[in-house]
């Protein structure tokens, strides 16, 4: 298990930023298409994440870039332990860990338009974590263990009995890609009331390092996305990335064409979809 | 390869101006014209921009404020005085707040000429200015290199 995990680190520290690159292109470029414009080449995050490593290194508080650097790694282990058929719930736990830690880089800046876009994330977390500590249970009801490689054990796919909550998933995956209408705080696309919010503080190489770990933890999203479709026969495994580009279509969809919502009404939704969708599923498989 | 020329972020300052050139510089901005194809983002964040566009003429005012903002980019970062108002001072240059030109708080790279200054020349400007920063990092990456050695 232990073997499993380090080679999944290891692979999943050097690939996943090949693959999340790719991804946050390919969202700038159907961004672009869908509000008529040609949209920048899909290599551009890779273009943008090289000219931040090449800037000047300055720091607002000296321990800004030790948290950054702790959150990268956190995200780097969460999703070491998800791609290596570890521990679902530890993963969600160590990843959250990794967004406590960026909460606290930008606290530590003491920079108001930063504080209020931490104010925001720790909101954003106390809205989907919910939601994750239910569809990791409701995980281990359909597949009779936490641990993500008991997919491939299985004969039908999770989604058979706990699609309720991939419905509750997609709904808090919108908070965690911080897409609109949750992307509160701070937003991909240009101008805020909070300037850039979270990473308002955040230059150059520090910057680099925060862009690096989302494209880390939107391969990590996407894999919870596609554990739900896998099984025992290898085929599904196409079918799971299949269905990991569709969603993450839908996402940019959404993004594209919701309008923010203030935090009180996606705090209360969210707990609404995670107690509707989590609850009743693991109700249900509770009482078959 | 030097890819500060690939992604370039601007943030725009509005000084002392009529809002003409503002206007335009908005406009050059805006999806119509689709800077983001050459990687350009509207930062209003002077820690992340490269490529620091301003229009209108310096005061007494904001002399201070144009300053800040430049001094809060990081390097390699580079100045674009924005019409003629913000190249010399322009037709406000004999008022009695009006100090000139944006060199005479910082240094300017670029200087795009014009009442209002057109999209087309704020391109050209901004195409200049890239190049401007291509050099200031390349210049930057050598020091770095010979200061390690």
């Amino acid at each position: 298990m232990l073997v499993n995990i380090l080679i999944g680190t290891v692979a999943f520290a050097l690939l996943a930023p090949i693959v999340g690159c790719l991804l946050a292109g390919l969202d700038r470029k159907l961004s672009a298409r869908m509000q008529g414009r040609v949209g920048p080449p899909i290599l551009q995050p890779y273009y943008d994440v090289r000219k931040l490593l090449g800037k000047e290194n300055a720091h607002v508080a000296n321990t800004e870039g030790v948290y950054i650097v702790c959150a990268l790694v956190m995200a780097i282990f969460a999703g070491g332990i998800f791609f290596g058929g570890g521990n679902l719930l530890m993963s969600a736990f160590v990843i959250t860990l990794s967004a406590l830690f960026f909460i606290v880089a930008a606290y530590c800046t003491r920079s108001p338009y930063a504080e209020l876009g931490a104010h925001r994330e720790t909101l954003q977390v106390m809205a989907y974590e919910p939601m994750v500590l239910l569809f990791a249970v409701a995980f281990y009801m359909a597949a009779g263990s936490f641990n993500a490689g008991a997919v491939f054990g299985l004969e039908v796919p999770a989604i058979a009995k706990i699609w309720l909550a991939f419905i509750g998933l997609l709904f808090i995956l919108t908070i965690k890609l911080r897409k609109s209408p949750f992307d509160l705080s701070m937003s991909h696309h240009a101008h805020q009331e909070l300037v850039r919010g979270v990473t308002t503080e955040m230059s150059g190489p520090t910057l680099a390092k925060v862009e690096i770990m989302h494209w880390y933890e939107n391969v990590l999203f996407m894999g919870w996305v596609g554990l739900f479709f896998v099984w025992g026969n290898p085929i599904s495994l196409v079918l799971a990335v299949v269905v990991c580009l569709a969603v993450y279509f839908l996402e940019i969809f959404i993004d594209n064409n919701f309008a923010r919502v203030k935090w009180q009404s996606m705090l209360k939704w969210s707990w609404v979809v995670a107690l509707i969708c989590g609850g009743i599923n693991i109700f249900a498989l509770a009482l078959l | 390869m030097a890819f500060a020329s690939k992604s370039p972020w601007v943030i725009h300052y509005d000084g002392s101006s009529c809002n003409g050139c503002d206007i335009e510089v908005l406009a050059t901005l805006c999806p119509g014209y689709d800077a983001e194809r050459f990687g350009v983002i509207n930062t209003g964040n002077p820690k992340h921009a490269d490529i620091f566009l301003v229009t209108g003429s310096v005061n007494e005012q904001n002399i201070k404020v144009i300053q800040e903002i430049y001094n809060q980019m990081l390097e390699p970062k580079v100045v674009v005085a924005c019409g003629i108002c913000a190249c010399t001072g322009g037709i406000f240059h004999d008022c009695y707040n009006v100090i000139g030109g944006v060199d005479k708080a910082i240094p300017v790279d670029v200087y795009a000429p014009g009442c209002a200054v057109r999209p087309e020349t704020l391109i050209d400007a901004v195409v200049a200015g890239i190049a401007a920063l291509d050099e200031k990092s390349k210049t930057m990456k050598n020091t770095k290199k010979r200061g390690e050695e």
